[in-house]
């Protein structure tokens, strides 16, 4: 009986992990067949050719869209990364009038829908001259982001109070703690931070629509999205395209969750339970 | 001295929520006062735009299609990431690796994701009627069929459960052995442990997701509208899809309605006020918490 609930166990991890890979590899298949049979379900191509990857190439400034993104992403990610480490110190180290007040206020806004400040945040950059730019994708992330700020104060919170007393007394200032001591303790979830962020503005789609105009500005979610609408969508039914293409948007994830897996999975599993 | 400190480094959060916070609450509240198309002057209109979310069927339709849609994907997405947390948690080896193939697909950029829903998903050569065929099912038209683009979507989104069941493992991790243990010498069966044992430790996380992920399905967009709306798409343009968040997008950024779609927006803020506070209030009795509720 006991052997026989294992081996279901085994069937079952088995079958469930078929099935999550298995739209990976149909996908990545189809990017090597011809036109005319990406739709017949091989795994292994009966035709195999580069073509598409070279068409795809030809046909939308991939190499500018991947470019654009990896300045969006890097700058996102760095920006939030120090920002809301700063801030969550701030709230983690010191003792000041107001601060339950103030974290209190910074909990809220994560309650609060993006709809809500999605047009006004619009108009903002609008009068300043952004819109069609790279800027508002990831300019904001300069002010902190309520989440990160919440995980990185969790994690500053339960550091040994000790070591900062000791830095204090041997004459170190404020910033040089928190650079010096605070951060490098910290690294697991500065990791975190960085590897989240990343994921975010490299995969995000609304922000981009709603601000990027030129497809030169596009960036490789964007670029997709109107790929799909010329090649999909638009008349000219050329699907070879489009899944190539999704191929070469998701497979920098892939490798980013490879180089960073350790660190996803512990974020995301205290993420649930801080809830 | 020690406060100076201290505004000096959470000034960059206060400057952020003032300009991109604070300042766009105010703004927004006022603009769904108004007609405002971004190149004219915003012209007072009173409460018009919000008697007009009554009179719009479109407002309607969306709110019943998000409804629908998170009724269906909430519940499957939590059932389906305890069970297989379960499974992972009951296999003793190589649970690293299955934890792998099962997060992998969240990595997945959801424009894709959308890309995947209408090739997989494809009515006529798509892998899943493909999969279906196989035992004699013949499987509907899940991107074009009104009736069934929401339970595609639903299916489509439940390749996504991998972080959900990352969340779950770690607090499966976290009960106690003893428990268990105790319970087997009492002869409590399988389905008795889970319900009385396991579900019951875990339930602060059980409500967690279903509180998060009802936020995040009320507000589902990308996937959607990268499959069933956007330019040049008029063939395959599906009302069945058109979600909340796709209709305000639509309106403040595609016809400019930028009053009017603040009224949407502040619409959707109430709406999912007030679901999470019926949430929270009705769950909250089966929450289980270490040490009382709080």
């Amino acid at each position: 009986m006991r052997r026989a609930a294992k081996i279901a166990t085994w069937v079952a991890l088995g079958a469930f992990t078929i099935a999550f890979i298995y739209p990976f590899i149909w996908l990545l298949s189809a990017s090597f067949k011809p036109r005319s049979e990406v739709f017949d379900n091989r795994i292994i191509p009966e035709t195999f050719t580069l073509e598409n990857y070279i068409r795809v190439w030809h046909e939308a400034p991939l190499g500018l869209w991947m470019a654009n993104t990896l300045l969006v992403t890097v700058l996102a990610a760095v920006a939030v990364t120090i920002t809301s480490a700063m801030v969550a110190w701030g709230f983690a180290y010191f003792r000041f009038p107001g601060r339950n007040f103030l974290f209190g206020i910074v909990l809220a806004t994560m309650m609060l829908p993006g709809a809500v400040t999605m047009i006004p945040v619009f108009l903002i950059w609008n009068s300043l001259g952004a819109v069609g730019t790279l800027t508002p994708l990831w300019a904001q992330n300069l002010f902190g982001s309520a989440f990160y700020i919440f995980l990185l104060r969790q994690f500053f919170m339960g550091l040994p109070r000790e070591p900062f007393e000791a830095a204090k007394i041997d004459g170190a200032n404020n910033w040089k703690i928190f650079t010096r001591i605070a951060l490098p303790l910290c690294k697991p979830a500065v990791v975190v931070t960085l590897l989240f962020e990343f994921q975010a503005a490299w995969t995000d789609l609304m922000r981009p629509l709603i601000y990027l105009r030129d497809s030169s500005t596009f960036t490789v979610p964007r670029g997709l999205k109107a790929l799909l609408d010329q090649f999909g969508f638009g008349g000219e039914w050329h699907w070879e395209i489009v899944m190539t293409a999704s191929v070469i948007t998701t497979i920098p994830m892939i490798i980013l969750f490879f180089l960073g897996q350790k660190h996803f999975i512990r974020g995301i599993a205290t993420t649930g339970s801080k809830g | 001295m020690e406060t100076r400190a201290a505004l000096l480094f959470i000034s960059p959060w206060i400057v952020g929520f003032l300009v991109f916070t604070a300042w766009p609450v105010i703004n927004s509240a006022y603009l769904s006062l108004t007609d405002y198309d971004v190149i004219n002057d915003p012209n007072y209109v009173g409460f018009d735009n919000y008697v007009q979310l009554f009179e719009d069927p479109k407002v309607g339709l969306a709110l019943w299609n998000t409804f629908v849609f998170s009724v269906l994907s909430v519940p499957t997405h939590l059932v389906v990431a305890l069970g297989l947390a379960l499974l992972l948690n009951s296999a003793s080896k190589a649970t690293g690796f299955f934890r792998t193939a099962f997060f992998l697909p969240k990595m997945t950029p959801p424009v894709a994701i959308g890309i995947l829903l209408l090739l997989l998903f494809n009515g006529q050569n798509g892998l899943i009627n493909a999969f279906l065929g196989l035992f004699g099912i013949d499987g509907p038209a899940w991107t074009t069929d009104p009736d069934w683009v929401k339970p595609g979507l639903v299916l489509m989104n439940l390749w996504t459960v991998g972080s959900s069941v990352v969340i779950i493992l770690a607090a499966l991790r976290g009960v106690p052995q003893e428990l268990y243990d105790s319970a087997l010498v009492d002869g409590a069966g399988w389905w008795k442990r889970l319900f009385r044992i396991t579900v019951p430790m875990i339930s602060p996380t059980l409500f967690f997701l279903f509180i998060v992920d009802t936020i995040n399905a009320l507000q589902s967009f990308t996937e959607a509208y990268t499959a069933f709306f956007g330019a040049g798409n008029t063939t395959y343009s599906n009302d069945a899809a058109l979600f909340y968040a796709i209709y305000l997008f639509q309106q403040a950024f595609e016809f400019l309605h930028m009053g009017y779609a603040s009224a949407l927006a502040w619409l959707l803020f109430i709406v999912i006020m007030a679901i999470t506070a019926v949430q929270i209030v009705v769950t909250r009795r089966f929450v289980h918490y270490e040490g009382g509720n709080p």
